[in-house]
């Protein structure tokens, strides 16, 4: 009961934040200090939302956007965890692909862009290839780090129960850099996020229409209900991911490995 | 193999370390960490090697192991040369080298895993046995930063005796562990020796400990690494670690371990 009590009033004390962020916001728009053009009331941006979903521009946009984030960060990390194991475990691959991947994973992913235009003309390859970018580099850092801060002591254990080198590495070495691994994931995700955004932004796809297109339609036509509105979907689906997809991993590292809190 | 037979205490390995000799090249130049060491190690022996840091005692356990190679000479398990780790010798380790990622039930499964003739419901139960042995049930499922240090080296000591090994190698197991946590631990080992009748190599620089478990107690000195000494440790068991006789054979070997001069790490 007590736990549920607490649970509830931190609930409590998040809405009445965001509350207040949006009575802020109202007071503002009535006061007249900029005008309403620049800066819709909360009202038509939730107006803009409901007639948005209503139509089903924003779900499939949203789908659209959903589609090739998925694809590319999975693919990102289905390369991305074998490519840090590698770079981890052979000088060779840590010479050549861990130095290329320090380097590109400075690179903001948006740089692709113009490349990737001309590789791969407006497709869905191309938003495919950007997010992967932005996303396997972080992936393959993370695991190489995980890897070599495994004690060495764990792969001596699992030799002397009799485990061979690829056994080791695939059920000693990889679950012992989990915590690195799930934390470079986050990372990879928020680039992945990033990067598609700005390449949707940048590059009108004719084989779909996702947010971030929505939100630059939403700039040529000076609607900023539209433009508001959007970043507030964006804003939401990241919160929602970081909640769906990390907190059960993050949940069980911390009642595993007994660190921090849930 | 059924499980009534996997669970059947299994014979124990005759070792042979026949002149052995092993170098470590390090910043300030060669140490002889094995100079040319012979030892016979009997089926169920229960021996301790004991010296000062340096002197070893660590490197010869690893040999054992297979862990490391011999730049010469040769250790043979019931005639057989050691050249890999294996089942049939399991190591604890000083640290309890158990991993977080997988809960105490888990851990212990984790050489059954790789044992073949077990299915996955007799390895759990393999694992429960052992578990109990080690006097953890309670704890079968509880995650290891959960346990204190005395049942993490518990559980390191179900893991190592879950395969059923014919040798039990343990590396200063205790040093990390308090007074108390370590005296109950030297009844457990005891019982558990006698009832799984398994060859035991100790190492540990702690004289009384090493009088406390070893049917013989084998004294290294450093630089180069030699065996100097031994001595029959003839008391009955369970033995007390604070019994006068005890204290009694600690005092003469740590008398002859501070004729080596290297004392200085030798704790009585």
């Amino acid at each position: 009961m007590n736990n549920f009590l607490v649970a509830f009033r931190r609930a409590l004390t998040c809405v009445a934040f965001f509350a207040a962020l949006i009575l802020l916001w109202h007071w503002l728009v009535q006061r007249g200090t900029w005008s309403s053009i620049l800066l819709p009331d909360p009202s038509a941006v939730w107006d803009y939302l409901v007639g948005a979903v209503k139509d089903g521009t924003l779900l499939s946009a949203a789908a659209v956007t959903m589609r090739r984030l998925l694809i590319g960060y999975g693919i990102g990390i289905v390369l991305g965890i074998p490519m840090g194991l590698l770079t981890a475990r052979f000088r060779v691959f840590s010479d050549t692909i861990g130095v290329l991947a320090l380097g590109l994973q400075t690179l903001p992913s948006v740089c692709w862009v113009p490349l990737t235009l001309l590789w791969f003309g407006q497709t869905e390859s191309a938003m495919l290839f950007v997010v992967v970018m932005g996303s396997l580099w972080s992936m393959v850092i993370a695991t190489d780090n995980g890897v070599r801060n495994v004690p060495p002591i764990f792969s001596r254990a699992a030799r002397t129960m009799g485990a061979k080198p690829i056994y080791t590495l695939l059920f000693v070495m990889l679950p012992a850099s989990l915590p690195f691994i799930v934390s470079g994931m986050k990372q990879g995700w928020a680039f992945a996020w990033r990067s598609l955004m700005a390449a949707e932004i940048y590059v009108t796809i004719l084989t779909g229409f996702g947010l971030g297109q929505l939100l630059d339609n939403g700039r040529a036509l000076s609607a900023m209900d539209q433009v508001i509105g959007i970043m507030i979907v964006i804003i939401v689906i990241g919160l929602l991911a970081d909640k769906i997809l990390f907190s059960p991993w993050e949940r069980f590292l911390h009642r595993r490995w007994g660190t921090g809190r849930a | 193999m059924t499980l009534v037979e996997e669970l059947q205490p299994i014979t124990p390995s005759k070792l042979v370390v026949d002149h052995v000799s092993k170098e470590f090249r390090t910043g300030r130049g060669v140490v002889k960490a094995l100079d040319d060491v012979s030892l016979n190690i009997a089926e169920a022996e229960f021996v301790c090697l004991v010296g000062a840091s340096g002197c070893g005692k660590s490197t010869l356990l690893n040999i054992i192991a297979g862990l490391e190679q011999p730049d010469s000479g040769q250790i043979l398990a019931d005639g057989k040369p050691i050249s890999e780790p294996g089942r049939d010798r399991m190591v604890m380790f000083q640290e309890h080298a158990l991993f977080p990622w997988l809960d105490v039930t888990g851990n212990v499964m984790f050489g059954l895993k790789l044992k073949p003739n077990l299915n996955n419901a007799e390895r759990r139960d393999v694992a429960r046995f052992y578990i109990k042995l080690v006097g953890l049930e309670r704890f079968a499922s509880s995650n290891i930063h959960e346990l204190s240090g005395g049942m993490k080296q518990r559980v390191a000591l179900a893991r190592a005796l879950a395969p059923n090994p014919r040798v039990l190698l343990m590396d200063e197991p205790f040093a990390a562990l308090d007074a108390l946590t370590r005296e109950q631990l030297y009844g457990d080992i005891q019982t558990i020796w006698q009832a799984r009748k398994k060859t035991i190599v100790f190492v540990t620089h702690n004289v009384r400990e090493a009088a406390c478990l070893g049917n013989r107690v084998v004294l290294f000195s450093p630089h180069p690494g030699r065996i100097r000494e031994e001595f029959k440790i003839e008391l009955d068991r369970p033995r007390d670690i604070n019994s006068v006789e005890l204290a009694e054979y600690s005092t003469e070997i740590t008398r002859a371990l501070k004729g080596y001069g290297t004392g200085e790490e030798v704790a009585e």
